[in-house]
């Protein structure tokens, strides 16, 4: 075993990570304060507190997180806990208030974090104490989908979003109001696992045809020759441990719009129409690429029409959030995002219970004292370079992982 | 197709032609059909309009626009049987070991189904103990039917099963609950 003496980059190679990755209790330590409470983190979405007042409660890393709306309209992310000896003040998983009251001495906080009462104030000599429930020290959305950085200072969202930024922009440009919401509720998924297996499969392109053969085979999906030898589609490292599957050469080759949804345009009608009515000729790209399938480190997973926010739990145990996404403007589709999410994520989905079977198999392998290391060296031999400078590889190859250890070497080694 | 999910809102009184313990009898057996992972057997259990419905959260909420754990029509009981003949549905490969309790059995009224009469509804109480590879596991919760008797036989036109768990992230369900 690699000597912890020497920090994380020992372990991390161009073609091979060791296994102690998953497995070591000190490495996940370190990984929730270089990672978790630095780096921008998914939390959630602003459409889920739509109002003012409305709060929902949310996890960042291990920490309980409320996310509130005030009375201007400006999101938050406080932690849950009172500021006199450290109660929880919220048990609700949501609601709507622009208070909240500590039940253990009635201290009470505004839904902004400060604190504006505490009973029988004689008691400490005066009505004001300098004292606040603790806060996520910045909060940032974009398209509103809200992240939290426990960093001070630190690159913008924009920075840390960087390419990727421009993956939202294709799922929000599919509402033809511009415009996504998650208000379908989320399914909490109970994984054994360590968080990154899950990281580095979202965009490995390799597993679909085997771990989901037996879904793709009775239901007839046009999903699995996406991911095989023969595709055109790319796996692409979009920087900062951004990856995604671009699935667009696939779908410009049929040049089918809705095919990327699995249906035609005759069967939603009134929603073409009202792309069409937007966009003009630009229209049938947009509905012939579809949307996108992104990895945004460390946590946001876009899966074209459903979106997960994975959180970490302890080495070997983290938890999948998953949701439909919902366009704006777009009834017609909506309903079936929702049942084809439905049928596909969760604990009980045709394909996510799957993949979280193999996590946690993967994880005990992981167990195993030898060989010591896992390889991502799939594709490094053809790798290229894209117009824009970003390095891709073939629709099965393990470049989305490589750019993920890539950017997580950079974090960990950072003072 | 049609689905229960079009039963009417009302809960009328208990309909005439059902015995308790016929009753008793049918979600016994579609209990041990679940618990063995005799597909074909549970399969056969259910109408044509059937709806098969685990929530996740809050289940008064409108499921066509919420995530819920299992919202399956007849198509989709089909799809997912479909999946697990296979024997490559990894979540269910190998199948769990199960055994579950059903009890406090009640008759809880009628619902009107357009153009099928009135399916019986009951209410249960359930316990299942699921021992995988990597752990034992307790689900438990309640459980709402609606029987119909088709052809002398009673079916399972819905099924509505709400966790005790429903409030947290659950483990994997791969197998039928």
């Amino acid at each position: 075993m690699t000597s912890r003496l020497t920090g994380v980059a020992p372990l991390i190679q161009r073609d091979k990570v060791h296994a102690s990755l998953y497995t070591d209790q000190a490495i996940f330590a370190e990984e929730l304060q270089k990672i978790w409470y630095r780096t921008w983190v998914f939390v959630g979405h602003e459409s889920e507190v739509s109002q003012p007042g409305d709060y929902v409660r949310k996890r960042l890393g291990l920490q309980d997180v409320i996310m509130t709306r005030d009375r201007d309209g400006e999101i938050h992310l406080l932690l849950n806990r009172c500021a006199h000896r450290g109660n929880q003040v919220c048990d609700d998983a949501k609601g709507n208030s622009a208070t909240f009251r500590c039940p253990l001495h009635g201290w009470t906080f505004r839904n902004t974090g400060e604190l504006i009462g505490f009973p029988f104030y004689k008691g400490y000599g005066t009505r004001k104490l300098d004292l606040a429930m603790g806060r996520v020290a910045r909060v940032d959305s974009y398209h509103g989908f809200v992240f939290g950085s426990f960093a001070e200072e630190g690159p913008s969202l924009l920075d840390h979003l960087g390419a990727a930024a421009g993956e939202i922009d294709r799922l929000v440009r599919l509402s033809p109001e511009n415009r996504v919401e998650l208000t379908a509720g989320w399914l909490g998924h109970e994984t054994h696992s360590n968080w990154k297996l899950l990281a580095e499969n979202e965009t490995d392109g390799y597993h679909p045809q085997f771990v989901h053969g037996s879904i793709f085979g009775v239901t007839g999906s046009t999903i699995g020759p996406l991911y095989s030898d023969a595709s055109t589609a790319v796996t692409r490292d979009l920087g900062n441990g951004h990856s995604e599957n671009d699935l667009r050469p696939e779908f410009r080759k049929f040049a089918e719009p809705m095919r990327w949804f699995g249906t035609t345009e005759q069967r939603v009608p009134d929603y073409v129409a009202a792309m069409r009515a937007l966009h003009g000729d630009a229209a049938e790209q947009i509905l012939i690429e579809g949307a996108p399938h992104v990895m945004i480190f460390p946590n946001l997973f876009i899966a074209e029409i459903q979106v997960f926010n994975i959180q970490p739990v302890a080495f070997n145990q983290c938890t999948q959030y998953s949701t439909a996404v919902q366009l704006v403007g777009a009834p017609e589709l909506n309903k079936r995002m929702v049942s084809q999410c439905v049928g596909s994520v969760g604990p009980a989905g045709m394909l996510l219970a799957d993949d979280t079977e193999m996590y946690e198999r993967n994880q005990l392998g992981l167990e195993a004292r030898q060989p010591e290391w896992l390889q991502i060296r799939r594709g490094l031999q053809r790798e290229t370079t894209d117009e824009n400078g970003f390095i891709i590889g073939g629709a099965t190859d393990e470049t989305g992982m490589r750019g993920f250890w890539s950017h997580y070497a950079s974090l960990m080694e950072a003072q | 197709m049609t689905s229960t999910i079009d039963a009417s809102d009302e809960l009328t009184a208990v309909p005439d032609g059902f015995d308790i313990r016929d009753v008793e009898q049918f979600l016994f057996r579609e209990a041990r059909f679940a618990d063995e992972s005799d597909y074909d057997s549970w399969e056969a259990l259910w109408t044509d309009d059937a709806l098969y419905w685990v929530p996740a959260g809050n289940d008064s909420v409108d499921p066509l626009a919420t995530m819920s754990v299992v919202y399956d029509n007849r198509n989709r009981i089909s799809t997912r049987l479909k999946q697990l003949r296979t024997g490559r549905r990894y979540a269910q490969a190998p199948p769990s070991n199960l055994r579950r309790l059903i009890s406090n059995v009640e008759l809880v009224g009628g619902r009107a189904v357009a153009g099928n009469g009135v399916d019986l509804e009951v209410g249960a109480n359930f316990l299942v103990v699921e021992s995988r590879a990597r752990g034992n596991r307790l689900w438990g919760g309640r459980v709402t039917y609606r029987l119909r008797w088709v052809d002398g036989a009673l079916r399972l036109s819905y099924k509505k099963v709400v966790l005790v768990d429903k409030d947290k992230p659950l483990p994997t369900l791969g197998f039928l609950i």
